[in-house]
């Protein structure tokens, strides 16, 4: 359903993403997994309309997206969380999710004055679209605290939660279990099962190697912004070019060590499982 | 603050404001003193010019340094359709209007294409150029020489010369302004220019088009600068391009930031506040800003967020069953 061909940006003299080919799978969990500055997050801002490309195009649901404004692209359906937690701490988490919503109103200026029959309606609608976004997010119960006030997960939700309220098919999550802890990980892994279970298309970026080789139906793996494999977990766990790009790179021998583990672990214990 | 619109929860937030706007109608009845008159209707007036200001900065997070500029294309538009072409004030007053809003939408379209401190210096070129338009352009604003004898409104046989009068007009402009900027800030469109001021970046991908709300709030502020600048002008009667310039403008924003960027009470408090001061300490003359500069410091230092937002806190110390979690609902 998102589609991308020969996708790439150049900042200056910079390749940071080129020639990636590929499209996602509705209805699934995509991972992209890479070394720390293999593109990830710019592949991201380049899907959702944050960047413009200066190569290739994106195109979703067969229409060309390329170039489209962020919020053209939100409308069309595609939402994307941040890497680090951005949500507006200051504001109700209610509030928060409520402004995923706006996309889908179109009360203005106008609207707002006159106080017109629009506009009740449309906050009648955002309050139940935010509503219903809390619920899937499991944070009903705190809709009315400030949002700065809630965990780190829980504010990681906030931020699942706005996307949701966009009314996305397709949800694009940069590094959702960054900064949590292990069992909070779970968690969230078991939400973002959920989502995708109702139908959502996730794409998610992630370096919790345990959390990607559970939750990721397929795995597509970003390299010096290239990509260089793409398949089910066992498969890119095994493939060489994978696990050059991990260790062939300048991390410090111990990180080197247990990626090679962790990987390795998982891939045992996944196929345990399939067994 | 909550979104639903019943009035069983809009009375209690909307009460404080319902007594102030009482007692001030009632006032004139026991007082008699034409000076405290022209106090008032000073504040009354560059209240409205702030809460314009406010809009923006308070609501958007943008700082627009051409306000006194269209405050002075409000007051020049209602002098010399008034004074020039003989027109009613009461068809000069909303054209002004109009005309500020108008304009205002020029400058968006081409200042957001800036961001934060680029816009604010783009706007502050803006606000000159139109103090020095307004000053040069003789024929069409008298140029030097200022309007002279801009006539008081009248409505039927009501006389608006008369200071009495003329504080009740601007009482109810200025709670026309204050209701009307309430709605806004509860409104869907006020809560994503709250998310725009939080952060472009997660705004835009909330699906929020930035651009247009940024473009309508730029007509509403500068529409409110016109609104104010249109009731000063038959006010004073005589006009100079100075009122118009970057000193006005900054006097301005000195307003809101003594009362509290961002909140509801906070234009009408800093303008009273720092308006009221001036007139006790005019007698020292020039040493006045000995004392206003310090004072003005110390304000900063401790009530960083304006004295709307000293009431503010003193409610968030309250335990938090009893508070919502809003903000600038003050």
């Amino acid at each position: 359903m998102l589609a991308f061909e020969n996708l790439g940006i150049r900042f200056g003299g910079n390749q940071a993403v080129q020639n990636v080919t590929g499209s996602i799978q509705p209805g699934i969990i995509t991972a992209i997994i890479g070394p720390n500055g293999a593109g990830k997050s710019t592949f991201f801002n380049l899907l959702s309309g944050f960047y413009q490309p200066t190569s290739g195009r994106v195109t979703f649901g067969g229409q060309d997206i390329t170039g489209l404004p962020t919020h053209q692209v939100v409308a069309l359906g595609v939402a994307r969380t941040f890497q680090t937690t951005t949500i507006y701490k200051e504001l109700s988490v209610l509030d928060n999710a409520l402004l995923g919503h706006r996309v889908r109103t179109r009360s203005g200026l106008w609207d707002a004055l006159l106080l017109t029959g629009r506009e009740r309606r449309e906050r009648r609608a955002s309050q139940e679209a935010a509503l219903a976004a809390l619920r899937r997010v499991g944070l009903e119960g705190q809709a009315h605290l400030p949002a700065g006030s809630l965990t780190q997960e829980a504010q990681k939700r906030v931020s699942i939660a706005i996307a949701l309220a966009t009314g996305p098919q397709v949800l694009l999550l940069d590094e959702p279990a960054a900064g949590i802890n292990p069992e909070e990980t779970v968690n969230l892994t078991r939400t973002i099962r959920e989502l995708a279970a109702s139908g959502l298309t996730v794409v998610l970026i992630e370096h919790k190697m345990s959390m990607i080789m559970t939750l990721a139906d397929h795995i597509m793996v970003l390299h010096h912004g290239e990509k260089i494999a793409e398949g089910s977990p066992a498969q890119v766990s095994r493939d060489p070019r994978v696990v050059e790009a991990y260790l062939g790179g300048h991390a410090a021998p111990h990180v080197q060590q247990e990626f090679k583990i962790d990987l390795a672990e998982e891939a045992a214990r996944l196929e345990g499982s399939h067994e | 603050m909550s979104l639903a619109p019943t009035p069983a929860r809009s009375l209690p937030t909307g009460w404080p404001w319902l007594l102030v706007l009482v007692l001030a109608a009632v006032v004139p009845i026991f007082v008699h003193n034409n000076y405290l008159f022209d106090v008032a209707i000073n504040v009354m007036i560059f209240a409205i010019a702030a809460y314009g200001m406010n809009v923006m900065l308070g609501y958007a997070g943008l700082l627009p340094l051409a306000h006194a500029g269209f405050f002075g294309i409000g007051a020049y538009t209602v002098g010399i359709l008034t004074l020039k072409l003989g027109w009613s004030f009461w068809l000069a007053w909303p054209l002004a209007i109009v005309l500020c809003a108008a304009l205002g939408l020029l400058l968006g379209l081409v200042a957001f294409r800036t961001r934060d401190d680029v816009f604010a210096i783009f706007t502050l070129g803006v606000g000159v150029i139109i103090t020095e338009s307004i000053n040069k352009w003789d024929r069409l604003t008298g140029g030097n020489d200022g309007l002279n004898g801009i006539a008081a409104p009248k409505l039927g046989s009501l006389d608006f010369g008369k200071a009495a009068s003329f504080f009740y007009l601007a009482l109810v402009a200025l709670a026309l302004t204050v209701f009307l900027v309430a709605r806004v800030r509860a409104s869907l469109f006020g809560k994503s220019l709250i998310a725009i001021r939080g952060g472009e970046d997660l705004a835009r991908s909330a699906g929020i088009n930035v651009y247009t709300h940024k473009l309508r709030v730029m007509m509403l502020s500068t529409a409110l600068a016109g609104f104010a600048g249109g009731l000063y002008a038959v006010y004073i009667g005589f006009l100079g391009a100075a009122i118009t310039g970057p000193s006005t403008t900054f006097t301005i924003l000195l307003y809101l930031l003594v009362g509290g960027v961002g909140t509801l009470a906070g234009p009408l408090l800093g303008t009273l506040i720092i308006r009221v001061l001036q007139q006790f300490i005019q007698g020292l003359q020039d040493y006045q800003y000995v004392v206003l500069g310090p004072l003005l410091v110390l304000l900063v230092l401790f009530f960083p967020a304006g004295l709307a937002g000293l009431w503010t806190r003193l409610r968030a110390n309250r335990p938090p069953a009893l508070r919502e979690a809003s903000d600038a609902g003050v």
